[in-house]
């Protein structure tokens, strides 16, 4: 069972609920925040986008402080995968779970693009093991602050090591200035955990997840990935 | 007590909020202003009266919450009352 975990100011977690439960057949319940367990038999985390906490302080500073975070981190700590979206890359930064921090988008706008792309620059499991290494993926961006930054050194390290799983790019697959649409370091969309098992991607991919709709759902890519690496973990 | 607190991004980190605001002074007619960094400020009231217990607190409140080590560097202004 996926656990959605809904913070006060989250907006995208019955989204996030429809995606996997009509789209992927998975089952799936909301948690609030308020909680300090997560509910017997939770197989993944998925930390849906919004303005947790109005975004006061910094974004995801306060819902770090949740009580189910500290579950949240027992469930990471121990291998189970967390995914964050939008706000939920967010709260993983700022929980220190995953690299780096996100900041106000360089041209101070917030950006809106139901087109945005971005490169699998790691297809493995559990979250892009249903994408080709290098294959462009359709997925909608709505934020103000989502420009990553990690220092230089620190940006290296994790191109080594494999964990810069997104980049933005054009349609071509190519990551341009132009395709980037906040400004972030090495057009970087997303990025996971040393062990593997946390993500965080500042795009919606519960937005694009119905077949027949415009906009298409390459968004299954992402969340079906965590549902195949969970019944193959059965 | 009280403790007034500031938050600064780290100087390598771009801040796209003073950029705009200097850009703003040159187009208002301030030549001068060659660049701004924009930060936060906190003015905390602290249930103590022991000047070191509320500066251990300040210092707790920056390190866990007022400030992101990963991009911004705090300091306490003062400590008064």
């Amino acid at each position: 069972m996926f656990a959605v975990i809904q913070f006060p100011g989250s907006n995208d977690d019955r989204d996030m609920c429809f995606a996997v439960k009509s789209a992927l057949g998975a089952e799936v319940a909301l948690v609030w925040h308020k909680r300090g367990e997560l509910p017997p038999g939770t197989r993944a985390v998925l930390l849906p986008g919004g303005f947790s906490y109005g975004d006061y302080l910094r974004c995801g500073a306060m819902a770090r402080f949740s009580p189910v975070m500290a579950a949240v981190k027992r469930f990471a700590d121990a291998g189970g995968p967390v995914l964050g979206t939008c706000n939920g890359f967010q709260v993983l930064c700022e929980s220190g779970l995953l690299p780096g921090a996100l900041l106000r988008n360089q041209a101070l706008d917030f950006v809106c693009d139901p087109e945005q792309r971005v490169r699998v620059e790691q297809a493995a499991a559990p979250f892009t093991s249903r994408a080709r290494p290098g294959q462009v993926l359709r997925i909608p961006i709505k934020h103000g602050e989502g420009r990553y930054v990690a220092e230089p050194a620190e940006l290296a390290r994790l191109d080594a090591a494999g964990q810069i799983v997104l980049r933005y790019c054009d349609a071509a697959g190519e990551t341009t200035p132009d395709a980037n649409p906040n400004g972030s370091v090495g057009n970087v969309a997303g990025v996971r955990n040393a062990a593997g098992n946390v993500m965080g991607l500042m795009p919606h991919p519960e937005h694009a997840a119905e077949e027949g709709l415009p906009g298409g759902c390459d968004g299954l890519v992402i969340l079906g990935s965590l549902v195949d690496w969970l019944e193959r973990a059965r | 007590m009280k403790a007034v607190v500031c938050v600064t991004l780290k100087p390598d980190v771009l801040d796209p909020q003073g950029r705009a605001i200097q850009r703003a002074c040159a187009t208002l007619g301030w030549d001068g202003v060659a660049d701004v960094r924009q930060g936060k400020y906190f003015e905390i009231q602290l249930q103590t009266t022991d000047r070191a217990a509320a500066e251990r607190m300040a210092r707790e409140l920056c390190e866990k919450l007022l400030a992101n080590p990963v991009i911004e560097d705090w300091r306490i202004e003062r400590i008064e009352g």
